[in-house]
C-alpha cells in the first residue's frame, strides 16, 4: 500500500507545505463514493493524523458526512479503499473493528423505557459475546464514560425524558464507553441551541486533550470548526480544498472557494482561532 | 461545562417498571428471580390444564395420572391432556418469542405473526391444500402450513428489501401480503363449502385435536427457532438503536436480519401448523414482559418463552371451564381476552412508541 506523502493530498492546495505526512491510523485512498446512481465525490484521498481534533467543513452536500460515513464503514465505497491499521476496513471482522473505530451517527433511536446506564452500557457491545458477559471490565468503563460525559446522575433515569442537549451528551458516553481510540460524529451539535453546541464541543475538545483520543467531526458551523480543531479538512464537490490547521489556511479566499460567501477573517476574541465574520449585504454586492 | 439537573422534561403519570436507584447487580438478581417466578406460574398453569377439563381430575391425581399406568387417571392424562398441554407448551413459547423477535425486528410494538401475514400465509396453504389437492388429515395440513408460512416470510423479507429492509418497509410489506391472503383464503372458503367447513376449526386456533406425534414432529423446529432468537438477542439490542449505530457496535444488522426471519418463520410456522393461527398472543406478551424487564432483550425474550406459554395454557384451561360441558376454542379466548388486556396496556404505559 502507498504510504508515500506525495500521494496523500492530490488537491490540496494549502496542505501543510513542506512537512512531512504526521502518522495516521484512519485514511481514505482514491475513494469513489456514491449512492445509487448519485456520485458524491471521486477519487477522494484524505488521512485523519493520529491524536488530532479533525474537522470536516463544506457546505451542503459537499459530501462531509458521506465521507465520514466511508470512514466509518457505513458506506462501502464504489472505488478506492478505506484503511484502518494499514488494512482494509471492510475486510476486517466488524467485531474487531468496532474495538478501534467508533461512531456517534447523525441520528439514532433510544428504545422506548432504556434508563441511561443501561444505553451506555450498550456501547460495550464489541467486548463482549456469547460467552464472555457482563465484567467488571464494563462496569468501570460504562461508569468512567458516564462520569467523563456528566452524565452519572442522571443513570437511572430514562433517556426519553431528557432534554436534547443530555441526551446527546448521553449517546457520546455510549459512543465513549465502547472505548475506541478513534471516534467518529457525525454532526454531533446538530438541533442542540447554541449552548448545548458549545457544551457537547468543549466536551469533545476535553476528551480529545485528556483521553487522548483521535475525534473526526463533520461541523456545519465554521466558527465552531476553526475554534475547536486541531486540523481541518474543508471539502467542496467532493474533493478537498484545503486542510490542515485551522489557523492556517482558514483565510477569506478559502472561505470564498468552499462556501462562496464573501467575508472578513478576524482573530477570535476568546481563543484568537480564526473568527469567520460574513459581509453585510451591501458590501457583498460589490 | 455545568450540567441543569434535568427536571422539566418529565411526562405525567407514567407506570414505570422499576423503582428508584437499583445497582446493576440487583437490578440483574431482581430480574432472575422475576423469571424463576413466572417458572412456577407456568408449573402451575401446567397443573391446571392436567387436571382441568370435561372430565375433572383432582390435584392429588395429576402426578399417578402422568407417572402410574395403573393409575385410573393415566388414560385421559396420557391420550388428551398431555399432548394438549405440551401443545399449548410448545405453541406457547414459539409464538411469544416470535412476536418479541419481531417486535424487535421490525421496531413496531403492532408486530406479530398475524398482523405480519405469516398467519395468513399458513392459513392460504392449508386452505389451498384442502380445497385443491383434497387434503383431509390433520397431519397432512401440518406441512402445509408450514411451508406457507416459510414461503411468506421469505416474500416478506424480499419485498422489505432484503439485507437493506427497513423496520417501516417490513412492517407495510407484512400488512400487504396479511391482507391479500386473508382475502384468497376467505375467497376460497366461500367458494367451496366442504372445505370451510373443515377450516373453521383450524383457522380459530385450537389445541383440541393435539397429538403427541404432532408435537414430536414439530419440536425441533420450535427448539431451533429458540436457540436461534436467544443467540439473536444481542445483536437485535445493538439493532434498537439504529442501522448505523449497531454497525458501528460491531453488530452486522443484515446477517441478523436474515437470522431474525429465519428464527421467526421456525417459530409461527410450527405453532401455526400444530394449532391454527393463534392470535395475540405474540403481540401482548412481549408487551407485558416489557413493562417488567425493559426494552433488554436478553431478559425480554426469555421472559417471553416463559410467559407466553402460561397465557396460552391459561385460556386454554379457562375456555373448558367457560364452554363446558364443551369448550371455547383457544384463540377465541386469547383474542377474547387478549383485546381488553391490550387496550388497558394501551392506556396504562406509553406502548404505541416502541
Amino acid at each position: 500500500m502507498s504510504r508515500t506523502p506525495a500521494a496523500e493530498h492530490p488537491h490540496g492546495k494549502r496542505n501543510d507545505m513542506g512537512r512531512t505526512a504526521p502518522p495516521s491510523r484512519l485514511r481514505g485512498e482514491g475513494l469513489t463514493l456514491a449512492y445509487d446512481q448519485r456520485t458524491i465525490a471521486e477519487d477522494l484521498t484524505v488521512a485523519i493524523p493520529d491524536d488530532s481534533f479533525t474537522v470536516i467543513v463544506g457546505p451542503n452536500a459537499c459530501g462531509k458526512s458521506t465521507l465520514l460515513r466511508a470512514l466509518a464503514r457505513m458506506l462501502r465505497p464504489r472505488a478506492g479503499r478505506v484503511l484502518l491499521d494499514g488494512a482494509e476496513l471492510h475486510s476486517r471482522p466488524a467485531r474487531q473493528v468496532a474495538r478501534t473505530l467508533g461512531l456517534l451517527p447523525q441520528s439514532s433511536t433510544a428504545p422506548d423505557g432504556i434508563t441511561v446506564a443501561d444505553l451506555v452500557a450498550r456501547g460495550r457491545y464489541p467486548h463482549q459475546g456469547l460467552l464472555r458477559q457482563w465484567s467488571r471490565l464494563d462496569e468501570r468503563a460504562v461508569r468512567a464514560s458516564m462520569e467523563a460525559t456528566g452524565v452519572a446522575a442522571l443513570a437511572d433515569r430514562y433517556v426519553d425524558e431528557l432534554s436534547g442537549g443530555q441526551r446527546q451528551r448521553v449517546w457520546i458516553a455510549m459512543a465513549i464507553a465502547q472505548q475506541t481510540p478513534l471516534l467518529l460524529l457525525d454532526e454531533p451539535t446538530t438541533y442542540l441551541d447554541i449552548q448545548h453546541q458549545i457544551d457537547v464541543l468543549d466536551l469533545c475538545a476535553q476528551l480529545h486533550e485528556e483521553q487522548g483520543r483521535t475525534l473526526v467531526a463533520v461541523l456545519h458551523d465554521l466558527n465552531h470548526a476553526a475554534r475547536y480543531a486541531t486540523h481541518l479538512i474543508a471539502l467542496r464537490d467532493g474533493r478537498v480544498v484545503a486542510q490542515g490547521p485551522p489557523g492556517e489556511i482558514v483565510t477569506a479566499d478559502l472561505v470564498h472557494e468552499v462556501f462562496g460567501l464573501r467575508c472578513q477573517v478576524i482573530p477570535d476574541p476568546e481563543t484568537g482561532t480564526p473568527l469567520v465574520v460574513p459581509a453585510a449585504r451591501r458590501r457583498a454586492a460589490v | 461545562m455545568t450540567l441543569t439537573q434535568p427536571s422539566e422534561t418529565r411526562r405525567g403519570p407514567v407506570a414505570r417498571p422499576r423503582g428508584p436507584r437499583r445497582t446493576r447487580g440487583g437490578r440483574g438478581a431482581a430480574r432472575a428471580a422475576g423469571l424463576l417466578a413466572a417458572l412456577l406460574l407456568l408449573a402451575v398453569v401446567v397443573v391446571l390444564s392436567i387436571a382441568v377439563g370435561a372430565k375433572q381430575l383432582p390435584l392429588g391425581t395429576v402426578w399417578p395420572g402422568l407417572t402410574d399406568p395403573a393409575s385410573a387417571q393415566y388414560t385421559v392424562v396420557h391420550e388428551m391432556r398431555l399432548p394438549r398441554t405440551l401443545l399449548g407448551l410448545t405453541a406457547g413459547l414459539a409464538l411469544g418469542l416470535a412476536g418479541g423477535v419481531m417486535q424487535a425486528l421490525t421496531r413496531n410494538p403492532l408486530a406479530d405473526p398475524g398482523l405480519l401475514g405469516i398467519n395468513a400465509g399458513a392459513s392460504a396453504a392449508v386452505v389451498s391444500a384442502i380445497a385443491f389437492l383434497g387434503v383431509g388429515a390433520y397431519s397432512g395440513y401440518v406441512w402445509f402450513a408450514f411451508a406457507g408460512a416459510a414461503a411468506v416470510s421469505v416474500l416478506l423479507y424480499t419485498v422489505g428489501g432484503g439485507r437493506g429492509a427497513t423496520p417501516a418497509r417490513l412492517a407495510l410489506a407484512g400488512a400487504a401480503l396479511n391482507a391479500a391472503l386473508l382475502s384468497y383464503v376467505n375467497a376460497v372458503m366461500l367458494i367451496d363449502a366442504a372445505s370451510l367447513d373443515r377450516m373453521r376449526f383450524w383457522t380459530v386456533g385450537s389445541l383440541a385435536s393435539a397429538r403427541l406425534d404432532v408435537v414430536a414432529q414439530l419440536a425441533p423446529f420450535v427448539a431451533a427457532g429458540t436457540a436461534l432468537a436467544l443467540a439473536l438477542a444481542r445483536p437485535l439490542n445493538a439493532m434498537a438503536l439504529g442501522d448505523d449505530s449497531a454497525t458501528a457496535l460491531g453488530a452486522r444488522p443484515g446477517r441478523a436480519r436474515a437470522g431474525a426471519v429465519v428464527a421467526v418463520t421456525l417459530l409461527v410456522g410450527a405453532a401455526t401448523a400444530a394449532c391454527g393461527p393463534i392470535v395475540f398472543v405474540g403481540l401482548i406478551v412481549p408487551h407485558l414482559v416489557r413493562s417488567l424487564t425493559g426494552p433488554d432483550l436478553r431478559w425480554l425474550l426469555p421472559y417471553c418463552a416463559v410467559l407466553a406459554p402460561v397465557l396460552l395454557l391459561g385460556a386454554d384451561v379457562l375456555g373448558r371451564v367457560l364452554g363446558r360441558p364443551g369448550e371455547l376454542q383457544v384463540g377465541i379466548v386469547t383474542a377474547v381476552l387478549g383485546g381488553p388486556l391490550f387496550l388497558h396496556f394501551v392506556r396504562r404505559r406509553r406502548v404505541a412508541r416502541a
